[in-house]
């Protein structure tokens, strides 16, 4: 339990309680048509118009997903910072200042647990709007923690996924949260626990072709982009038109790669039923469950 | 025919002279011995040379140099009774991956590795070493074939990376890694993988999550390459030497970050300029660090397998 007791500080935050103006608009981005932005907030970010499922924000997923929008917030591993001293045009160590300000995230991940439907549930959100979602060191330590705080709580864990694939900044650390979150995985498959993923938009690269493909049941949310490459790699690839709705949730479903396409004013109750039906055992455990040490370490 | 690299360029002037002066010399029965031999020295110091303090950028050519030994070198050098296996059982068969059974020196078991093929023609039967979906599944299936039967695995990775294409979307190429990565990593059976040339992100680690990982000197493993790097973080697709400086994807950069495990050493020049010798080498290197792993047993190897990866990148914790 160590780890708990150095990483876990609750922190108690209810609905986002943001006063917003009776009067202000906003634009869809799919129709163009004017928004209130209070009837945005409303309708879980889905344009009243066109049903557009517009980027949520990592805070706004976790206030929707629990009961009551209460949960508590994990503190997140510590990793070391800028192991290569990466400098592009930008210092990565100043990137990152920036995306810390401008989110009030401390990563590109957020991990809660709280109750769904009345049961324990572990949620970890990936936050696009944290240097687009990149998965570098401390997004993998967080996923990690998430899937121990599950096995440790006995409890299903839901990620929610968006990430534009590896934080290039941290080189081969970043490829090497691929096998990294893997484990957790496997942690929580060893634990029988399961592993609900949300694919939103956008998942890809390394996020992709790692922790996030390889859910015990596979839920996106309508015409959220998903792949390991990017379209504009594969356009200047092949130079062949895309085809319609190539790489789209509804894409990956007609192709076989996910069970469902879900609304967003679905998904919760989708999330209660699937961790609830996956949760009710009706043949018992095997006596020893092979929860290897790393799980607890 | 050899070929030089850029910055080889003296050495392919001195080889050059060497050669034309072995022609003049050619019946006529002139002593060119001392000079041909000052010339070889000359070249050699000059190939040790820029060999021995490489630039990222110039190992990025080295490891995608179209002589290197690649996969298929290794397994007909390395392996005896090599029989070749194919097909994912899907639907499809990618010889982007190749793999089989064979043994390495007495011990049986199974190899995989992207192959980039070394012609025209074998390039585009192995599409130029680019793995589809079908290619990782066929891995998938020869590591579960390895962990039912007991056989160690050794992969060789030599890729760009993963097939960017439509028809890889199409059936999965994410979820294809995955489980790549997944099946590696829960093997019940030793895993020693080997960076020959150019790790391609995603595309190599998903024949990279072994109990060992090696690389060749000049090999290297990046989450990017240079060029694309360039072009998304410097948007200017000129800066490939820059962003092959900030990677760090050399051999030598990912053992001082731990993320590997060893570096073989390569010939003087390369391997493309001695194949054989550094086949052998890596040959060597494997079987040194296959010999214990073949000690354990699979709990205890998956274990340490998932605590080796797990401790990554948490070591330089200040």
């Amino acid at each position: 339990m160590s780890w708990l007791t150095e990483y876990v500080r609750p922190k108690i935050r209810g609905l986002l309680k943001r006063e917003v103006p009776d009067n202000l608009w906003t634009t869809c981005e799919s129709c163009s048509q004017m928004v209130l932005v209070r009837d945005l907030e409303r309708s879980l970010k889905v344009c009243p118009h066109c049903g557009h499922h517009m980027r949520a924000l990592a805070n706004e997923r976790l206030a929707w997903t629990f009961d009551d929008g209460v949960y508590t917030k994990i503190e997140l591993p510590k990793v070391p910072v800028d192991p290569l001293e990466f400098r592009d045009r930008k210092r990565y160590t100043e990137r990152l200042k920036d995306a810390r300000t401008k989110t009030q995230l401390d990563e590109a991940m957020v991990v809660a647990h709280g109750k769904l439907g009345g049961r324990d549930a572990v949620v970890a959100v990936m936050a696009f709007e944290f240097l687009t979602g990149t998965m570098g060191a401390a997004l993998g330590e967080a996923f990690v923690a998430a899937c121990r705080l599950a096995v440790l709580q006995r409890a299903p864990l839901v990620v929610f996924t968006a990430s534009g694939g590896a934080r290039m900044q941290e080189g081969m650390i970043s490829l090497m949260q691929m096998p990294r979150t893997t484990i957790g995985v496997q942690m929580l498959r060893e634990a029988a626990l399961p592993y609900i993923v949300v694919l939103t938009d956008p998942t890809t690269g390394g996020v992709s072709a790692s922790f996030a493909m390889l859910g015990d049941v596979q839920i996106a949310e309508p015409k959220a982009l998903i792949g390991f490459a990017g379209p504009r790699v594969i356009q200047d690839t092949v130079r062949e038109t895309l085809p319609e709705g190539f790489q789209r949730a509804e894409y990956l479903r007609d192709h076989g790669m996910i069970d469902m396409v879900v609304p967003r004013k679905d998904l919760r109750e989708t999330l209660i039923r699937v961790s609830g039906l996956l949760g009710a055992r009706t043949t018992p455990l095997p006596a020893e469950l092979p929860v290897l040490n790393a799980a607890l370490a | 025919m050899r070929q030089f690299l850029d910055f080889e360029k003296p050495v392919a002037e001195l080889e050059n002279k060497i050669a034309e002066l072995r022609q003049m010399a050619d019946g006529d029965g002139i002593n060119i011995d001392e000079e041909v031999q000052r010339l070889s020295e000359k070249a050699d110091k000059q190939l040790r040379a820029a060999y021995g303090k490489l630039t990222p950028w110039q190992k990025v050519q080295v490891a995608r140099h179209a002589q290197r030994p690649h996969a298929l070198a290794y397994f007909e050098r390395l392996l005896t009774d090599f029989t070749p296996l194919a097909g994912d059982r899907l639907g499809a068969e990618d010889q982007a991956i190749i793999g089989g059974l064979g043994r390495f020196r007495g011990r049986a078991v199974v190899a995989i590795g992207t192959e980039r093929g070394h012609d025209l023609e074998s390039r585009l039967v192995h599409n130029f070493g680019s793995p589809r979906p079908e290619g990782y599944r066929k891995a998938q299936r020869l590591v579960q074939l390895a962990g039912r039967f007991g056989l160690p695995i050794l992969t060789f990775i030599d890729t760009s990376g993963a097939w960017p294409g439509i028809d890889a979307e199409q059936r999965g190429q994410a979820e294809a890694i995955a489980r790549s990565i997944d099946l590696c990593l829960s093997a019940p059976v030793p895993i020693v993988a080997s960076v020959i040339g150019e790790g391609g992100s995603g595309g190599a680690i998903a024949l990279g999550a072994g109990d060992r990982v090696l690389m060749l000197e000049h090999a290297i493993y990046s989450v990017i390459s240079p060029e694309a790097a360039a072009s998304i973080l410097w948007r200017d697709a000129k800066q490939a030497n820059l962003a092959a400086e900030s990677l760090k994807f050399t051999a030598q950069d990912l053992l001082s970050l731990k993320l590997i495990d060893r570096i073989v050493p390569e010939p003087i020049g390369g391997a493309q300029r001695l194949p054989f010798d550094a086949v052998d080498a890596l040959g060597e290197a494997i079987a040194e660090e296959l010999e214990p792993l073949c000690a354990l047993d699979s709990a205890t190897l998956r274990t340490l397998r998932r605590e080796k990866f797990l401790s990554m990148g948490r070591d330089s914790l200040n």
